[in-house]
């Protein structure tokens, strides 16, 4: 409690000369690290691209072939769509994991259990050959073949998005956690719908944490379509690799495709910043509300 | 229409023989109350006293075990049956909240909307009004507290006591008929006190009828028109601040403020 102004300055040292420049540390070390770093990179590089049997010219006849584009775009719809299940169903599921029914929430539980506890090979697969335990599938009166509904897509969808949903509902649950309570309580204090509560004022924030591992949950998505390889659904992997067993040019046909992942989790990633810029709002103290930045930059052009 | 036109007479918020149990902890052992329309009440009390159950219990943010609580005409979040009352559904829960505005001790603020959208998002979204009516009303509301150059801060950009008056104003845009405050001035650094109860002391002077849960003794003894010493789930005592807070009749009234005063 005692502030005592503290004016008067220390006094000089009897052995005091003239004060001293301070030199800026060396880093040695450092400099000779980032040398031997930098000639691995070169020397692999070289390596790579001198030899010949990465077969380059092959690699560039493929990478924009019409099989090829068709692969990407079939591998791309498959992400979006089984993420958008996978999201989707991961949502209700995070919420019935929170519900206060406890059937209701030993039901999600059991479910993220399941289908995470299971390879996703092995789940693709299943649902591929699903015909051989239901030959036929009936909602009410109607019903289908197993083998006309099951094709390589619809199994393919149905095995990457509910293994996703089971990852997903971990990813939002932890989301809503995060939310403060008190952001509820006054949301329902105003008058809102436990509906309202959730969609307008619960969701919205836990997007925040829910939003980056959804993004790496969207890459591995990517990648993991390949998988569909086993149960023949002509993707960018399934593409390359009917190419290369008939033409034997495995190699560059594996960095073709190997390439094109590269290519499109880098659209992803930017992406994902975007969207986390946007979820971001309101919570960090450097930005403004657009509109209250806009004001801030007309305020300084007219200064 | 009668409700309004007696309405002199009617108390606002009426309450006999409340009591909650937290588990075999029984927090609130048989309150009565009733504040009339217009009137500040300000409850009192040292903390684990019921006070702040009790007043969340009047929007049914608590639910409680037996008693009767009123709020102008309606009963908040129960009906009838047969000779007990039965939970409301969630949906006329919500309805009969919105006619009632209520400040929290930590604000609240919805963190990822501006100071005008916090205000605005309870008649968008709860009333469905008409967007350019509410931003008027709310832009006119954020002025009143003093913030009419805050309206497009976050919350993460406001100071505590800002933080405080944009979430009276957000409350007020849902035009209630009752304030609920509980403890609006804890969490605020001293110097920042007074522009929240300035802003409180505005709303009661224009007849808003208000129950504080506070410790600002200063506050309860110039605004309200009545307080309620609590202690151990029951009012120990109540009546007039001039009497309660200077002549306290109860011993644990007095021991109450001699500690709070000293």
């Amino acid at each position: 409690m005692t502030s005592a102004p503290v004016t008067e300055t220390p006094a000089r040292p009897a052995f005091a000369r003239d004060a001293r420049v301070v030199l800026s540390t060396r880093h040695p070390a450092r400099w000779a690290m980032a040398a031997v770093v930098l000639l691995v990179v070169a020397g692999g590089i070289t390596q790579v691209i001198g030899n010949e049997r990465f077969q380059w010219d092959v690699v560039g006849d493929y990478l924009f072939a019409q099989p090829i584009l068709q692969g990407v775009a079939r591998t791309l719809m498959l992400t979006a769509a089984a993420m958008a299940i996978g999201v989707g169903l991961g949502v209700v599921i995070a919420v019935l994991r929170l519900s206060p029914n406890p059937i209701l929430s030993s039901a999600a539980w059991t479910y993220s259990w399941f289908f995470r506890g299971t390879p996703l090979l092995v789940q693709l697969l299943f649902w591929y050959f699903l015909a051989a335990l239901y030959p036929t599938i009936g909602f009410g009166g109607a019903s289908w073949s197993a083998n006309e509904l099951i094709s390589p897509l619809t199994a393919a969808l149905l095995g990457l998005g509910l293994n996703e949903a089971a990852y997903m509902s971990e990813i939002v649950r932890s989301g809503i956690l995060s939310v403060p309570p008190g952001q509820a309580e006054a949301a329902s204090a105003v008058g809102m719908r436990r509906s309202q509560v959730m969609r307008r004022v619960v969701l919205p924030q836990a997007m925040r944490v829910i939003i980056p591992p959804t993004g790496n949950e969207t890459i591995g998505m990517l990648k993991h379509t390949a998988l569909v390889l086993v149960i023949g659904y002509t993707e960018l992997m399934t593409t390359a690799s009917n190419i290369y067993s008939r033409t034997y040019q495995t190699i560059p046909l594996l960095i073709v495709a190997a390439l094109w992942y590269l290519a499109i989790s880098a659209v992803l990633s930017v992406g994902q910043y975007f969207i986390e810029r946007h979820f971001g709002r309101g919570f960090s103290h450097h930005r403004v509300s657009r509109r209250a930045s806009r004001a801030a930059r007309k305020g300084e052009a007219v200064a | 229409m009668s409700a309004v036109a007696d309405g002199s007479q009617e108390p606002m918020f009426q309450a006999w023989d409340v009591h909650k149990s937290f588990g075999h902890v029984e927090v609130l052992k048989g309150i009565d109350m009733s504040v009339a329309r217009g009137e500040v009440v300000c409850l009192l009390g040292p903390s684990g006293s019921g006070k702040s159950t009790f007043l969340r219990c009047i929007n049914h943010l608590e639910k409680f075990d037996r008693g009767e609580m009123w709020v102008g005409g309606d009963r908040v979040g129960y009906r009838p049956h047969g000779d007990k009352l039965k939970e409301l559904n969630e949906r006329e829960v919500a309805v009969r909240r919105s006619g009632i505005g209520m400040v929290f001790q930590g604000f609240n603020l919805f963190a990822h909307r501006t100071a005008l959208e916090n205000v605005m998002e309870g008649p968008m979204v709860v009333r469905r009004e008409k967007r350019s009516i509410v931003e008027r009303r709310a832009r006119a509301l954020l002025d009143r507290v003093g913030l009419a150059d805050r309206v497009d801060n976050y919350p993460s950009q406001l100071s505590g006591g800002q933080q405080q008056r944009v979430a009276i104003a957000r409350a007020l845009a849902m035009q209630p008929d009752l304030m609920l405050f509980d403890e609006p001035t804890s969490a605020l650094d001293p110097e920042l006190v007074g522009d929240v109860l300035a802003v409180m002391r505005q709303l009661a002077d224009d007849g808003m009828t208000m129950i504080v849960v506070t410790h600002e003794l200063g506050f309860a003894r110039e605004v309200a028109d009545r307080v309620y010493f609590m202690d151990g789930g029951v009012v120990v005592e109540s009546g007039p601040p001039a009497e309660v807070l200077e002549r306290p009749r109860e011993a644990r009234t007095q021991a109450f403020l001699s500690k709070v005063l000293a």
